[in-house]
């Protein structure tokens, strides 16, 4: 399993590698900076700890042939389904749903973020084995089960956010695979009528953050309240920046859910548009890379793959900051390697560690 | 399976892989222009947003000045208290959490939600009151939710604090928060929504010199409204003092006489008119209303069949009865109708057109001069002289000593009495005068109906000969003092013949001192005049009668002034339903001059106010 060490050095993505570590780093010294005056919980040094750890799952995910992994794909599955049904039954509530699962009594992540790397794999055994071009109704069904049951789970839990986010790594998969125009009008309608009924569905706290993020100064002490502070502490950074440690929003407290879903507000407000033009590249640079690699790929399935960890990864970098500037309404989406959290630092190296793997494997022995 | 074995054409996926690209430049584009647009063209906007995020100013309440005596005693002063409130700015609401708010501090919830909505237009750095001069339990209260309850706090605000309680409680007023319509208003220009401002008496008139200038403390507050840092602090500045021409010791007096009776009673300086002491019964407290009165204390004052919120001494007019025979006096000797040694007879009552009037003595005073005639009030006497002088010659004469109109006070809501006239009563009840009206109107009775303040003005100024100096309870120094215009003229003349002057006080001077109806009035070394009065109680434009005189207890009229020659002082007492003017009302302008004599006996230096004899005319301080 593990070959040679110069292969590793030799093939190993050191550019992703670096990229992913500064952002990384970045997240730890915001994190240190949105919790400083938080009493209990050092945030930044546990965020290193995940850190470490999820360095080492990139090794463990990049070291196993993604052939042998695929092949294994139906076990994984299973128990990304079973997780799923767990976090149902025993699950505890965190800010409304259940999508927290509890270990030995404390928390152990949320499951769904590891789910979406088994729906990743399973979607690209599935594509890679058609033949054709272009998609047929049945294929698309068959795709869309793979898909949908996770997401009916998690919309079980009942938790809108992350269901939304598997939803890119069919919308990318089923495009590469080849869809006739009809069906993506099809899709276009179908969503239009999901959005439809679903809003008679939607709870009234989900409700309110969709009118919120319609106009946010409806309600500004209440539900707009988070996204008109979000931009406050971005607009308010300027072009320099306030200083690490020096956001007034940022120390005041005024900024909510500071060191996890609005870290990048942090990072804006203290190291200014400079630093965060300059975090958004590094982000760019990563989903490039990763492009470029699908394009060496030596096989379709790295193809599916890599283009389904980026679908998945730059989701989340598009719904989160999206938010933070305030063109998206308040999910409670993690960004990827910023935001405090072990189960989003954990999965999206493992992303990364697979994307690697693909590279590596690009020429056929 | 072995996934390694397949041949793959990767043309038609890698064909699609730009697009994927194209899309994911998009979206690094569009956020770059979210930050962009926010950190760079809208930079200073949210510099600015960002800075009021931390900063917050906390008004700091200016105490209103201290009411003092004329001799410098203390009668309106503050306390501190803790106010709770809520700052608004920037903080989640705990409009959320108003059920804990209300257990926790008892109130009403409805009560809380009012206030929320009273300031949901007013601009976010005003706090919302919630709760006034709380106590210890509130304080831990607070204390231990401060994380539930974020924007909390107890802000310490000066209390009106009146230690008299219901002594000169109509003269002081009362304060309360500003009411819309006194924002509305051109006064109160210099006031905010919230502020405490006076009500009533002396508190609203004199406001603006009260009023302080609220401070500001500029703190850097956190997400929860802790304090941070203190940036700025401007302190405020306690409003002025104001001394009223309101002698305490004299106020003391005449409240501890008056006892539990109803009725109003004023002194004054006839040569300045300052008053020196108002009294208005029954009382009310107004410590109560220095926080927002509950309305259900507010309703039970207001509707009070007593009336306690009334001042009898400026605002209700009564029927004078026989102290009205003065100025029907003053009529006849101007009119020359009258001389000293005029004479008439009195045989217990008298029959005119057509109707038995009848004297306070059955049997008759037999022959009567007209200083009899005034020390034993008798009827007859001056029935006939009524219906020699008709009603307009009497209400020129009493008119022009200031009855049925106000006397420009500068207390609020002031009324004007009723001088009736035959052209009054063509106007107003549109009817023509009968001559046997005015056989009423000669003892006090019927139409006519006087305020205790014009009433003791009146005889001030005949005291004077004639001079009536406008009653006020602020000194035209002391306003001066604070740059402000006296309220109204300070006096109007209606010059009297000297020998009508005489006359009349040597009848004044025998009512009390030559054993007449107001003897109790009389104290020793002062030659206090004065004349009793007790009319029936009869509503308006009912005609006397014997049934009505049983029903309601008689009201007592005392009015004089002292000394004899050279007055300092003039009172006007009137007690409801007191009896006879000489029993109830008398004894409380005795107590009242009495106070002013021994006070005056008792200090060596000279009286400020004294006059100057030389001159016979009153030096005006």
């Amino acid at each position: 399993m593990f070959g040679k060490l110069s292969f590793y050095i030799k093939d190993f993505d050191w550019f992703i590698f670096l990229l992913a570590l500064s952002i990384a780093v970045v997240g730890v010294v915001e994190i240190h900076s949105a919790t400083q005056y938080n009493k209990g919980d050092r945030f930044y040094v546990k965020q290193i700890y995940w850190i470490i750890l999820g360095l080492i799952m990139m090794v463990v995910a990049m070291s196993i042939d993604y052939h042998t992994l695929v092949e294994n794909v139906p076990y994984f599955y299973v128990v990304a389904v079973l997780a799923l049904i767990s976090v149902l039954i025993m699950g505890h509530r965190v800010s409304g749903s259940k999508s927290w699962i509890s270990v030995g009594g404390t928390s152990a992540g949320q499951p769904s973020e590891f789910v979406k790397i088994a729906v990743v794999l399973a979607l690209a055994r599935f594509l890679c084995e058609i033949r054709t071009e272009y998609l047929t109704a049945g294929e698309i069904l068959k795709g869309s089960c793979i898909v949908g049951l996770p997401v009916f789970l998690v919309l079980l839990q009942p938790d809108l956010g992350s269901a939304l986010t598997f939803v890119p790594i069919a919308m990318v998969g089923f495009f590469l695979a080849g869809l006739k125009p009809k069906w993506i009008v099809l899709f276009a309608i179908l969503s239009v009528l999901v959005v439809g009924l679903g809003w008679y569905n939607l709870k009234v706290y989900q409700k309110e953050r969709i009118y919120t993020f319609l106009e946010p100064e409806r309600d500004p002490l209440g539900a707009g309240y988070h996204s008109i502070q979000s931009k406050i502490a971005v607009g308010s950074g300027g072009l320099w920046g306030k200083g690490i440690g020096e956001g007034s929003q940022t120390k005041l407290g005024f900024l909510p859910e500071r060191h996890t879903d609005f870290i990048f507000s942090v990072v804006a407000e203290e190291l200014g548009f400079l630093g965060a033009a300059t975090v958004l590249c590094l982000y760019f640079f990563i989903v490039t890379r990763s492009i470029n690699i699908a394009l060496t790929a030596r096989d379709k399935l790295g193809i599916y793959i890599v283009l389904g960890a980026v679908s998945v990864i730059l989701f989340h970098i598009l719904i989160n900051i999206g938010m933070v500037v305030g063109f998206m309404p308040i999910t409670g989406i993690p960004l990827p390697l910023l935001s405090y959290g072990g189960s989003s630092i954990l999965s999206t190296f493992i992303f990364l560690g697979l994307i690697i793997n693909v590279r590596m494997r690009r020429y056929v022995y | 399976m072995d996934l390694k074995e397949f041949y793959e054409d990767k043309k038609f996926v890698h064909s699609r892989i730009p697009i994927v690209r194209a899309a994911a430049i998009s979206v690094f584009l569009i956020l770059l222009v979210g930050i962009w647009n926010l950190q760079l063209l809208r930079n200073k906007h949210y510099v600015e947003l960002a800075e009021r995020n931390r900063i917050r100013s906390t008004p700091l309440a200016a105490p209103r000045g201290k009411i003092l005596d004329r001799n410098g005693q203390i009668l309106v002063d503050n306390r501190p208290s803790f106010t709770l409130v809520v700052m608004r700015d920037n903080l989640p609401s705990i409009e959320n959490s108003l059920d804990l708010l209300a257990t926790g501090l008892k109130l009403d919830k409805g009560f809380l939600q009012s206030q929320f909505e009273k300031y949901r237009n007013l601009p976010s750095y005003l706090p919302i009151i919630l709760k006034e001069d709380i106590n210890k339990e509130d304080l831990s209260f607070i204390k231990s939710h401060r994380l539930e309850l974020p924007g909390l706090e107890e802000i310490t605000f000066p209390r009106r604090s009146y230690p008299e309680r219901q002594l000169a409680a109509h003269l002081l007023g009362y304060v309360g928060e500003i009411s819309e319509k006194q924002l509305a208003s051109e006064e109160f220009d210099y006031s905010k929504p919230g502020d405490i401002v006076g009500k009533a008496g002396v508190e609203r008139v004199y406001n603006q010199i009260l009023t302080g200038i609220d401070g500001q403390k500029k703190v850097v507050v956190d997400s929860r409204g802790k304090e941070v840092a203190v940036l700025d602090s401007v302190e405020p500045v306690v409003g002025n003092d104001l001394r009223l021409t309101i002698d305490l010791d004299i106020q003391r007096a005449a409240e501890r006489a008056f006892g539990d009776k109803a009725g109003a009673a004023i002194a004054l300086d006839p040569r300045t008119g300052e008053i020196l002491a108002l009294v208005s019964r029954p009382a009310f407290d107004p410590n109560s209303f220095a926080s927002r009165i509950s309305k259900k204390e507010w309703d039970e004052l207001i509707n009070d069949p007593k009336n306690p919120m009334q001042n009898r001494a400026i605002q209700s007019r009564f029927p004078p009865g026989s102290v009205f025979k003065i100025f029907m006096t003053i009529a006849g000797l101007q009119e020359g109708i009258l001389t000293a040694d005029y004479t008439d007879y009195c045989t217990g009552s008298t029959v005119m057109y057509g109707r038995v009037f009848h004297c306070m003595k059955k049997e008759g005073h037999g022959r009567v001069n007209l200083n009899q005639a005034i020390v034993h009030s008798c009827n007859v006497f001056f029935y006939h002289l009524g219906q020699k002088l008709g009603i307009d010659k009497i209400a020129y004469y009493a008119q022009g000593m200031g009855l049925g109109q106000k006397t420009g006070v500068d207390l609020p809501g002031e009324d004007t009495g009723l001088m009736p006239s035959s052209a009054w009563k063509k106007r107003v009840l549109k009817a023509d005068w009968y001559a046997g009206e005015t056989i009423s109107v000669a003892i006090g009775q019927g139409y006519v109906s006087l305020t205790p303040i014009q009433t003791a003005r009146a005889f001030g100024g005949l005291a004077l000969g004639g001079i009536l100096k406008t009653p006020h309870t602020v000194s035209y120094d002391e306003l001066g003092h604070w740059r402000q215009k006296p309220k109204a003229e300070i006096e109007t003349r209606f010059e009297l013949n000297e020998e009508t002057v005489e006359t009349v006080t040597r009848g004044l001077w025998g009512v009390v001192n030559e054993w007449g109806t107001g003897h109790r009035a009389a104290v020793p070394g002062f030659d206090v005049c004065g004349k009793t009065g007790t009319s029936q109680v009869v509503a308006k434009d009912v005609k006397i009668s014997a049934e009505s005189k049983d029903e309601f207890g008689d009201n007592a009229w005392f009015v004089g002034f002292a000394p004899r020659l050279s007055a300092e002082i003039a009172a006007a007492v009137f007690v409801e339903h007191g009896g006879h003017g000489g029993d109830a009302a008398a004894p409380i302008v005795h107590e009242m001059f009495q106070v002013y004599y021994d006070k005056k006996t008792k200090s060596k230096e000279p009286h400020q106010l004294s006059m100057t004899q030389e001159e016979g005319l009153p030096r005006v301080n």
